[in-house]
């Protein structure tokens, strides 16, 4: 497999796309662009999990393709932006700051990965190396951006994409056991920092983790 | 060609000394260009014939006598310095008559310059080099006898003595066996010897040419001399410092150093260039401006001298040539068009009574010849094509482009974002041009003075022509200019390296990108002549003269001829955008805003004070500590007579222990 | 022949040009009226605004200088010349060999500042602070550019823009992540050199943030007729630029004869057609941003060449 295969060319392009939403995730500052933002990253990672079971010929992968798809495409975006709908408009931007600074912290970062990557995996598939390089960047890049953010729903996002990059670099391994497992317990573990979030916005709101006292508020954020 | 060149130096000795007396100015001048241009002929014949091969000198240190010679490359960097000197000279002669030390410091400058240019041993070159640096000190500290500049000369002698130093040891550390240029190509260094040159020369030549962070002495030094000296120091000084860096990295270690050597020079280079180009933006005074620019041009050139270094250590011998192409044309594109400019900054500032933009303005009307020049100047420093900035610049892009076909990953990332970095500094450099000539000379004048100020005759208008006329040719002439630097480009890369021309055009050889300039002239040249004549053939109405519509603004009262003067753009207006989006790059920038307070009738203000970052954040912490330790040193003063012998006694055996060990080894 | 073939292109592409230049900017803004539900005036009205502007007697500021007089010409000039190196509906044509994107590059700049210079001419503040930021903006866009025709070069082995379209059209490069992201960058400061949304608005005069008009405010006349179609044969061109190197397909190759070239043609308005289509979409969907955003939305297209420059080098590293 090489360029001009279309096997090769697709996966690259679906990578790509991937990095390039998660620098989207890096610059945006409005909450609203970020949750589509991560809706889009989810929708690609299933488009490159089910790529890549046809290429590989491992239906298991259109399983993980498929959770990605409902879970961080559909179920976690709507979620988040219920969520939202809670928080103060004056919280629905953060400030901007440091932008060109995490940017450029951004771009490095590709540029190590890439540097830790090609040498490592020399001898495999320019596929799987490829498809290394850009996970480990998405994965650095969802750290950058945790650190980079103040936000309660930009760290979220960050852990997402993090995540994501995991998916990706399981996925475009061959004959790699266990991806849905792995990528189910990843979303377990993001919907519980995003449970654990929610208890604190309510906390934070009404001063209290009693659901009961989000009875009375049923249908404001209409 | 010995008599020649011995008869220049001799000569200018000669005028020195005449010089001291401060009787004829004019003659020590005009000597001093003869001179020059004796150094050009030289230069010349060294360049299409054959040079001058190693000669000794019946003077010299004790252990051996002086070496002389003229191979290509010095012969080019010697025609680069006749560029400069002619024009800035004949200008010198067409200003007022300057002080006597002035007088004598400046055949001495040049004198030295040669020397470092034609010197074929270690000894001769770094005589030559002291002598630059002390005669410029001279010159700029007989223009200021106290004040602020006085604090900028001291400030220049202290980093002239530095780079002085680091050269010193840098050539101890090259030469065990001889300082002659041959003896030293017969043992080149290997190992941390050769790692040791490469810091020493990065830190003596590098801060003499301004890369950063030593560059902070430059945009002062620069425009604190007289028009003349501010054009040989920009134009010509910081060329001989770029020819020694060449020299001792890219010629006398030999072509066996590794690929990395070229890293720290691409790194400093872009940083200077980016910082320089910056701050060209940013500076509030015509001649700071260009000195930031050639902060700019150095650092472009230092990037493709580092580039020349990587290919050369990556067996890509055609593109070391290219690169290297870029840095010698480069450098004396930038000795015509620097010239040009500093020339008309004095220009400026002698006729129009300022250097400060903001009262001036508008000079086009008054001043149609320094003006053409100056823009000429300008268009060429903003690299537009076809004039000669943009030929060189176009080779040292190409050179960075091709940065790819290096094997290495790492070295094809940095190639990247130094073209990034570099095509920053190019845009900042058309920025920073603009600004200058739009404060400058065009718009409306801003003080009387500027509106009365009267053309450059004479001399002085011969000597901006002579470099504009220069420039022009390079610009068209690029390829054949530069095929002239074959000898110097065989003389480092090896026997079959060939200069990146065909005929009258800049080639790259296996990629296929070709840029000709004259084509590209005569293109332009129909264009926009074919559109003039096509639209005036539709339109023949003479245009008429109204008040500036100016958006609807009301039109000025008959109290304020030239309009009101706030309602142009000011200096720091013009780069405002670029201070805000990037100008704490370079600077640490303290903005203080007093807004207007209801009922109070004094206006708001905002103050902008700027401080480049290479003395916020090296020379002050360097002086804090100096400070410091001088106070520990005081405190030794107190102690008691035993402190102080046993502190003697405890040095006298610490330096008998060092000698044993060295003896051991 | 070749020769006389490439001679016959050029002047055919020459008049292409100059004619449909203007027209594409009526078409874009009669789509962008139509977008906004408006019916907006003919796609020909920029011709006649240029037609009439040109009978009338141009005034010059009090101030201005031979600048003012001179500057429409040179910076018409260096976008015609630009826009001639730019090849259309076919290659290979006279100017093909020095038709490299570092010299287009070059023009553009040369005309930028021109454009700069007239505003600072006459010495009124939006002149000035029009120049001043048109500059700064070119300080972004610029680098971006550069790294572009970085990738460009690693791909097709050289930064002659007639090479480039060749081996793209060829097609042995499959989909690319550099190139999306090499060729969202390069509409990124397309707009930005354009003067269109988000960067600048190119309808409206005397907002705060006006950068491109703001140059113009003291031309008349004809100064102002030759202005108005250098900014239409500015659109042109990047248009014509943006097809070149990512359309390649249906253009005719160099010594091909008529019936490919009206072919070439016929594809060249299609793709011209769909890039006005984009552009008055997406001027129609988003909003102008503040002037110091605008370092933010370059440093982006930066970026993503910096990283399309990344990719390529993997990806050549591997093959």
């Amino acid at each position: 497999m090489g360029i001009g295969e279309l096997p090769y060319d697709v996966a690259h392009v679906l990578g790509g796309a991937m990095l390039l939403v998660s620098f989207v995730l890096l610059y945006q500052r409005r909450v609203a662009s970020l949750v589509n933002a991560l809706a889009l990253q989810g929708a690609l990672l299933a488009m490159a999990a089910v790529w890549q079971g046809y290429v590989q010929g491992a239906p298991q992968l259109y399983v993980t393709g498929l959770i990605a798809l409902v879970a961080k495409g559909v179920l976690i975006p709507i979620f988040l932006r219920r969520m939202m709908r809670k928080l103060a408009p004056g919280h629905h931007t953060e400030p901007a700051s440091n932008i060109g600074l995490s940017m450029i912290g951004g771009a490095l970062l590709v540029a190590l990965a890439i540097l830790v990557v090609l040498p490592v995996t020399t001898g495999a598939k320019a596929l799987a190396r490829e498809d290394l390089a850009v996970a480990l960047s998405i994965i650095l890049l969802g750290l950058l951006m945790m650190l980079m953010r103040r936000s309660a729903l930009a760290q979220i996002a960050g852990l997402m994409t993090m995540e994501n990059g995991l998916v990706l670099a399981a996925i475009g391994v061959a004959g790699m056991p266990l991806v849905i497992e792995l990528s189910t317990a990843g979303l377990v573990l993001v919907a519980a920092v995003i449970a654990g979030l929610f208890a604190r916005v309510m906390h934070e709101r009404f001063d209290s983790l009693d659901t009961d006292m989000l009875d009375p508020h049923r249908g404001e954020g209409r | 060609m010995l008599t020649l060149l011995g008869a220049c130096l001799l000569a200018l000795l000669g005028l020195s000394a005449l010089g001291v007396t401060g009787r004829a100015p004019r003659v020590v001048f005009l000597g001093c260009a003869a001179a020059a241009a004796g150094f050009g002929l030289a230069a010349a014949i060294a360049l299409t014939g054959d040079g001058m091969a190693a000669t000794a000198l019946p003077v010299g240190p004790p252990w051996a006598p002086s070496l002389v010679a003229l191979d290509p490359l010095s012969a080019w960097f010697l025609l680069i310095l006749a560029v400069v000197a002619v024009p800035a000279l004949l200008f010198a002669a067409a200003s007022p008559a300057p002080p006597p030390a002035e007088g004598a410091a400046f055949p001495l400058f040049l004198a030295g310059m040669a020397a470092v240019l034609v010197a074929a041993d270690g000894f001769t070159l770094l005589l030559g080099f002291e002598l630059m640096s002390l005669a410029s000190w001279a010159l700029i500290a007989a223009r200021h006898p106290t004040g602020v500049g006085r604090r900028t000369a001291r400030l220049y002698l202290a980093f002239a003595a530095f780079s002085g130093l680091c050269l010193i040891a840098g050539f101890a550390l090259l030469a065990p066996a001889g300082l002659g240029f041959a003896a030293i190509r017969a043992a080149p260094p290997e190992g941390w010897r050769a790692a040791m040159v490469l810091i020493l020369v990065l830190l003596g030549a590098g801060s003499k040419a301004g890369l950063a962070p030593f560059h902070i002495w430059l945009p002062l030094a620069h425009p604190a001399a007289a028009t003349p000296v501010s054009a040989l120091m920009s134009g010509a000084m910081v060329k001989v410092a770029l020819y020694v860096m060449i020299r001792l990295l890219l010629d006398l270690p030999g072509p066996a150093q590794p690929a990395w050597w070229g890293l720290p020079l691409i790194g400093l280079g872009a940083a200077t260039a980016l910082i320089g180009a910056l701050r060209a933006n940013l500076e509030r005074d015509i001649k700071a401006i260009l000195a930031c620019s050639t902060l700019e041009n150095m650092g472009l050139i230092v990037v493709g001298l580092g580039l020349a270094l990587v290919f050369r250590g990556s067996d890509l011998r055609p593109l070391a040539s290219l690169a290297l192409a870029a840095v010698l044309l480069h450098a004396l594109n930038h000795a015509g068009f620097k010239t040009l400019l500093f020339l008309c900054a004095g220009a400026v500032a002698s006729l129009a009574g300022s250097r400060d933009p903001d009262r001036l303005g508008g000079l086009i009307h008054r001043m149609p010849w320094v003006a053409g020049c100056a823009m000429l100047g300008a268009f060429s420093a903003a690299a537009l094509p076809p004039l000669s900035g943009f030929a060189s610049e176009w080779l040292l892009l190409q050179s960075l482009i091709q940065g790819w076909r290096v094997a290495e990953m790492s070295i094809q990332l940095i190639a990247a974002g130094t073209l990034a970095v570099v095509g920053m500094a190019v845009g900042l450099a058309a920025a920073a041009m603009v600004r200058l000539l739009g404060l400058v000379f065009l718009g409306r004048p801003r003080t009387p003075r500027a509106a009365g100020a009267p053309d450059a005759v004479g001399m002085m208008r011969v000597a901006l022509l002579l470099p504009a006329a220069l420039s022009l040719l390079l610009a068209v002439l690029a390829a054949p200019m530069l095929s002239l630097t074959g000898g110097a480009i065989r003389q480092l890369l090896g026997a079959n390296a060939l200069a990146p021309v065909a005929g009258f055009d800049l080639v790259l050889g296996d990629a296929g990108a070709r840029y000709a300039p004259w084509a590209v002239a005569l293109l332009l040249a129909l264009a926009v002549g074919l559109t003039w004549l096509a639209v005036r053939r539709r339109s023949s109405l003479a245009p008429t003269r109204e008040p500036a519509w100016d958006g609807g603004f009301m039109p000025p009262p008959p109290h304020l001829p030239f309009g009101d003067p706030l309602s142009q753009v000011s200096a720091m207006g013009l780069g405002q955008p670029i201070r805000r989006s990037l100008g704490r790059v370079a600077l640490a920038i303290r903005e203080r805003h007093y807004p207007a307070m209801p009922g109070d009738p004094a206006t708001a203000t905002l103050r902008v004070d700027t401080e480049d970052r290479g003395f916020t954040q090296m020379l002050y912490p360097l002086a804090r500590l100096r400070r410091r330790l001088s106070r520990r040193a005081e405190a030794l003063r107190g102690r008691t007579l035993r402190i102080n012998l046993s502190l003697a006694f405890g040095t006298l055996v610490f330096l008998l222990a060092l000698v044993a060990w060295l003896e051991r080894g | 022949m070749v020769v006389f073939g490439g001679l016959i292109t050029q002047l055919l592409h020459l008049a292409l040009i100059l004619a449909g230049a203007p027209l594409l900017t009526g078409v874009v803004r009669w789509l962008k009226a139509r977008l906004m539900g408006r019916r907006g005036a003919h796609p020909l009205q920029p011709w006649r605004d240029i037609l009439k502007l040109l009978r009338k007697r141009p005034i010059l500021a009090d101030g201005a200088s031979i600048v003012s007089r001179a500057a429409p010409y040179l910076a018409f000039g260096a976008t015609l010349l630009a826009a001639a190196l730019i090849p259309s509906f076919a290659q290979g044509m006279l100017l093909a060999g020095i038709a490299d994107l570092l010299l287009i590059a070059g023009l553009l700049a040369l005309a930028r500042v021109a454009l700069a210079l007239n505003g600072h001419d006459a010495g009124t503040p939006f002149g000035g602070m029009g120049a001043a930021r048109e500059m700064t903006f070119a300080v972004f866009a610029e680098p971006a550019l550069l790294v572009c025709v970085m990738v460009f070069a690693v791909l097709a082995g050289s930064s002659n823009l007639d090479t480039i379209g060749a081996v793209f059209r060829e097609g042995a490069l499959g989909l690319r992540v550099s190139l999306l992201f090499a060729a969202l960058a390069l509409v990124a400061v397309a707009l930005a050199e354009n003067a269109r949304v988000p960067v600048d608005n190119p309808a409206t005069h005397l907002e705060l943030t006006m950068v491109h008009e703001a140059m113009l405010l003291e031309a008349s006349g004809r100064h102002l007729a030759v202005w108005e179609m250098q900014a239409a044969l500015k659109l042109t061109l990047w248009f014509a630029l943006l097809a070149a190197i990512f359309l390649p397909f249906g253009t005719a190759s160099a010594g091909s004869g008529p019936l490919l070239w009206s072919l070439g043609l016929l594809f060249w308005l299609v793709k011209m057609g769909l890039l006005a289509l984009m552009l008055a979409m997406f001027e129609s969907a988003i909003a102008k941003m503040r002037v110091f955003r605008v370092p933010d939305f370059l440093g982006g297209a930066l970026l993503l060449a910096l990283l399309a420059a990344a990719l390529i080098f993997v990806s050549t590293g591997l093959a």
